[in-house]
C-alpha cells in the first residue's frame, strides 16, 4: 500500500515537474525542475530496487549536468522572451505529434498489441542476497567490462571535445611568463649607472617589457 | 493495488512524450530542446529499469547506465557547442543557424 503510494506520489510529481520544464517561461526554473524531475525519477527507480542507479541518477544529473545546464543559461546574455516567440503556434503542431505518439503508446498496452511476458532465457539473473550494488559491480567488472572501458572512453573524449571547443587564447591579455621570471638574473636585471652629483640619470632600458 | 510493469511504461511514456512536445514548443531556445532530449533519455532509462525488475535480469541495469554515461557526454558536448555558438553569433536562436548555408 505504501508502495502505491509512494509510486503515485513519484510518478505525478515526475511528470508534472517535467510539463513544467518545457512550459516555464524562465529557462532557469525550468533547470530546476529539470532537477525535481530527475529527483522524483530517482525514487522511482529506488521503488524499482536499483539504488545505485537512483544514487547516480542524483549524483550525475543533478550534480553535474543540471548544474552544467544552469551554468550555460545563466552565463549566456540571451533574451528569453523573444525566444518565447511563436510558442502557440508550434504547440498547435507540437501536441499533434505528441498526441499521436502517447495515442500510439497507450494503444499499444490498452489494445495488448505488447504481449509483455516474463524473458525466457535471462542474461544475468538478479541475485537475491547480495545488494543491487554488489550485483551490478560484479557483472559490469566481470561480463561487461569492456563495455564499462568503452563508456570511460567516451567521457574522455567528450572532455577533450568540450575543452577544445569552448577552450580560447584572447588577444590583448597580458599573462604572467613564469619562464621568463625564473631566466631574470642579475647582469638582466640590474645595471650600475653613474649619477652625477647634483644631477639624475634615467637608466637604458634593458629588459623587453621595459623597452615596450 | 499492485503497482505493475505497465504503471512504470505509463510514467515512460508520458515522459517521453513531454520531451517531444517540448522540442515542438521551444523550437527557437537550444537549451530547452536539450533538457527535452534529457527527458526523454530518462524515459528511456525507466523503461530499462522497470523492465530490469519485472523480468528479474539486471543486465536492463547495466544498460541504464551507459545511457546515463552517454546522456552525460551528449549533454556536455552539446553545452560546448552552445557555447561557442553563443560566442561566434550573439544568439542560441536555432534559426540562425545557417552560416553553412545548409
Amino acid at each position: 500500500m505504501a508502495t502505491a503510494a509512494f509510486f503515485y506520489l513519484f510518478a505525478v510529481l515526475a511528470v508534472a515537474s517535467a510539463a513544467m520544464v518545457i512550459l516555464a517561461k524562465n529557462p532557469v526554473h525550468a533547470v530546476l525542475f529539470l532537477i525535481l524531475t530527475f529527483f522524483n525519477a530517482a525514487g522511482l527507480f529506488i521503488l524499482l530496487g536499483a539504488e545505485f542507479l537512483a544514487m547516480l541518477l542524483i549524483v550525475v544529473y543533478v550534480g553535474a549536468v543540471a548544474v552544467l545546464f544552469l551554468f550555460v543559461v545563466m552565463m549566456l546574455d540571451v533574451d528569453f522572451a523573444e525566444l518565447k516567440a511563436g510558442f502557440i503556434k508550434n504547440a498547435k503542431v507540437g501536441a499533434l505529434v505528441g498526441g499521436v505518439v502517447l495515442a500510439e503508446l497507450v494503444a499499444l498496452f490498452a489494445f495488448q498489441g505488447l504481449q509483455i511476458a516474463p524473458a525466457k532465457v535471462l542474461a544475468a539473473a538478479t541475485p537475491s542476497d547480495i545488494s543491487n550494488t554488489e550485483a551490478l559491480g560484479r557483472l559490469i567488472y566481470t561480463k561487461y567490462v569492456y563495455f564499462f572501458q568503452g563508456s570511460g572512453m567516451i567521457l574522455l573524449v567528450a572532455m577533450i571535445g568540450a575543452i577544445v571547443l569552448t577552450l580560447r587564447h584572447r588577444e590583448g591579455v597580458k599573462r604572467q611568463s613564469i619562464a621568463a621570471q625564473v631566466a631574470r638574473g642579475p647582469a638582466t636585471a640590474m645595471s650600475i649607472v653613474k649619477v652625477p652629483s647634483g644631477g639624475s640619470v634615467i637608466p637604458a632600458a634593458k629588459s623587453k617589457e621595459a623597452a615596450e | 493495488m499492485s503497482i505493475g510493469l505497465g504503471h512504470y511504461l505509463t510514467v515512460a511514456a508520458c515522459l517521453f512524450t513531454l520531451g517531444m512536445f517540448g522540442i515542438f514548443l521551444n523550437r527557437k531556445n537550444v537549451i530547452v530542446i536539450l533538457m527535452s532530449v534529457e527527458l526523454m533519455l530518462l524515459a528511456v532509462n525507466i523503461n530499462f529499469v522497470a523492465f530490469s525488475h519485472f523480468n528479474g535480469d539486471l543486465v536492463g541495469q547495466v544498460f541504464a547506465l551507459f545511457i546515463l554515461t552517454v546522456a552525460a557526454a551528449e549533454a556536455a558536448i552539446g553545452l560546448a557547442i552552445i557555447v561557442v555558438y553563443y560566442r561566434n553569433r550573439g544568439s542560441i536562436a536555432v534559426e540562425d543557424v545557417n552560416m553553412m548555408k545548409g
